[in-house]
């Protein structure tokens, strides 16, 4: 059995939001609001919902681009081979934690800076961190670069990014990303922007150097289709709570969750024969219950597939 | 039989760039019968939306349509002055844009955009005869009355989406082609969209040409559907046959590339490399420097582009047509 590399306890980030600049009435948004989960070494853990459920927010806080509002995050530290606590880190703490928790975006168009080099953009972590010598970064760039398919890489080094497809500068963040030897990629839609054929090669690509490199993800997507192919285990979240999380498969085959049933019921099948039935689900009144029991518990019902416990039948019909 | 309604011939377009000319569209053909939903498939940058914007004729000012007849209803809409062609826009066809929802005028309430476009095509209609059709059109795309005296701003983007559905459906066309609609929303308000454009279809007897990346999308929406490959059609055929007997190699490769929730989970295949620049000519078959079972002939590009028959109502064209092997 794999060591978790994630722990997150009851995180919430919560929003302070007001009409205008001189209103006194605060309203306050729960962007993500008391979740939990583990993530396991070498496993992908997708993080499926509805656009504005909260999946980017709980990604940036785990990274800590922003602060969390209350909760704890144990993170793995492979330097003392223990699990540390994130809440309270200085910047010592943080440059260690940030080599081995790194990010892809959604947008290779947006989150490569347009005036550098493909090798300074892949350098640029190795510079900060202070990671071998000039020649050994030299090294580094140039294999990471064969590893995620740019071929051959001394084509690409002096390219910048618009002179590259959006798949080829996806590849990049990877590169950038993986150059590190993270032990943690918190990816964001990374697919999302691409064309059908190059996001499957993408994917291909992250699954193959998370066998390699024994990287764990947790993997942000509102395609469960694309999280079936990508993820070991799957978390469904909805207005800033998980609902319902398991076994990919498990998951698919066995929803329990009204929003999860929902949710696999508006994927589109590739099968023009098949007649797909929309399951119809009531949001606002689903919403109401939620936050009606705010400190309602994870059920296990078998096999590490949790659901979140409210009473289901009341709404069921759709608005 | 069920007359055709829109019916392309032969139809090639490009575009006067200072590289050069890029071929966006390369001798299609195709038709679309009334009540029919036509779906049109392909990477981005294969020429779905240049075919789209080429049958409402608002192609931008550099391109050139070197051949071809589009004929709606059985008139040719190609060489129709500006004038006749407002009329025919909206009154007969209506589009859907990609990021439609954004095209809305901020400063004006969503009402009042869709009248001003009712009292361009109906002069005669009074105020009052115009609110009561747009309430009657929100209600069937799923909005309440209350959104005509809103601002675009106001509404999330699958409201936005469904008034911009509501406005294309406000001049009683007789086709409506979507390109890309849902591109840019979530699944569950993308399937609500769908079930909505799908439900107005079938109330108001309409033809659909649906503009997709997504296959599967395309699979449930349409009856007929052509796959675009570096501006020219290398398949088409009747939805059900396409997916369930391809006979062009891009074709399969897009289904294998499609991953779904049901059935077996199975390892899905990429097709590697990119499509080609359309600036420079292409001799023989487009497909062949990325196609993944090349045969001998395909390899020496001797053969030219052409659609054969290849089943009931299905062609594909002639080169790839022998590539495939299905399982």
């Amino acid at each position: 059995m794999n060591k978790n590399i994630l722990e997150v306890r009851n995180l919430v980030k919560h929003f302070e939001v007001s009409k205008s600049v001189f209103s006194r009435n605060k309203k306050i948004v729960k962007a993500v609001d008391g979740i939990s989960f583990d993530i396991k070494a070498g496993e992908t853990l997708g993080l499926v919902g509805q656009s504005g459920c909260g999946k980017t927010t709980t990604a940036r806080s785990l990274c800590l681009l922003d602060p969390k509002t209350s909760g704890s995050v144990n993170f793995f530290n492979p330097d003392s081979k223990n699990m540390e606590s994130i809440d309270n880190i200085d910047e010592d703490g943080i440059r260690i934690f940030r080599r081995n928790m790194q990010m892809i975006f959604q947008d290779p168009y947006e989150s490569l800076n347009p005036r550098w080099t493909i090798k300074d953009i892949i350098k640029e972590p190795l510079d900060i961190h202070n990671i071998g010598s000039l020649s050994e970064r030299e090294d580094a760039i140039v294999e990471i670069l064969r590893t995620v398919g740019l071929t051959p890489p001394e084509n690409y080094l002096s390219r910048y990014p618009h002179e590259i497809s959006g798949g080829q500068r996806q590849r990049v963040s990877i590169a950038r990303t993986l150059v590190m030897k993270p032990k943690f990629v918190v990816c964001d839609e990374p697919t999302s922007m691409l064309d059908v054929s190059i996001r499957i090669s993408i994917m291909d690509l992250m699954l193959n150097l998370a066998k390699e490199l024994e990287v764990s993800y947790l993997y942000i997507t509102h395609d469960l289709a694309v999280a079936r192919y990508m993820c070991n285990r799957i978390a469904v979240m909805f207005n800033g709570k998980i609902v319902e999380i398991g076994e990919t498969e498990e998951l698919l085959q066995n929803p329990v969750h009204p929003y999860t049933k929902r949710l696999i019921s508006s994927i589109p099948i590739p099968d023009p024969t098949y007649k797909r039935e929309r399951y119809k689900v009531n949001f606002d009144e689903l919403d109401n219950i939620i936050s009606k029991n705010p400190n309602e518990k994870m059920v296990d019902i078998g096999g590490g597939h949790l659901v979140a416990t409210h009473d289901t039948k009341d709404f069921l019909i759709e608005s | 039989m069920v007359e055709s309604l829109l019916e392309v011939k032969n139809l090639s377009m490009h575009y006067d760039t200072l590289d050069g000319n890029v071929d966006a569209v390369k001798d299609i053909s195709f038709t679309v019968k009334s009540g029919e939903s036509f779906g049109l498939v392909g990477e981005s940058g294969c020429g779905k939306t240049s075919v789209a914007m080429t049958l409402l004729q608002l192609q931008p000012d550099n391109s050139v349509i070197t051949e071809g007849s589009i004929k709606l209803d059985g008139k040719e809409l190609i060489g129709l002055s500006e004038n006749e062609l407002r009329k025919v826009r909206w009154d007969s066809v209506s589009i859907v844009f990609q990021g439609a929802m954004n095209a809305w005028n901020p400063v004006v309430k969503i009402g009042e955009q869709i009248r001003e476009a009712m009292r361009e095509h109906y002069p005669e209609n009074s105020k009052q005869q115009n609110i009561n059709k747009i309430n009657e059109l929100f209600k069937m795309v799923g909005l309440d009355e209350s959104i005509s005296e809103r601002f675009p701003h106001e509404l999330s983007g699958g409201m936005k989406q469904r008034a911009v559905i509501a406005l294309a459906l406000s001049c009683d066309p007789k086709l409506i082609i979507a390109d890309e609609p849902t591109t840019a929303l979530d699944v569950v308000i993308q399937d609500q969209i769908l079930n909505e454009i799908k439900k107005v279809q079938d109330l108001l007897g309409l033809s659909l040409i649906y503009i997709s990346h997504d296959i599967a999308v395309i699979a449930e929406m349409t009856d007929k559907i052509a796959v675009m490959y570096a501006g020219s059609i290398v398949e088409i055929g009747p939805t059900q046959e396409v997916f369930k007997s391809p006979k062009h190699s891009y074709t399969r490769a897009l289904l294998d590339s499609t991953p779904s929730i049901r059935g077996e989970k199975k390892k899905l295949r990429s097709l590697d490399g990119e499509p080609p620049s359309l600036i420079n000519k292409i001799d023989g078959c487009s497909f062949s420097p990325r196609c993944p079972t090349p045969t001998t002939q395909c390899k020496n590009q001797s053969i030219e582009m052409r659609l054969v028959k290849v089943g009931d109502d299905h062609f594909a064209d002639q080169c790839c047509s022998g590539c495939v092997k299905n399982e």
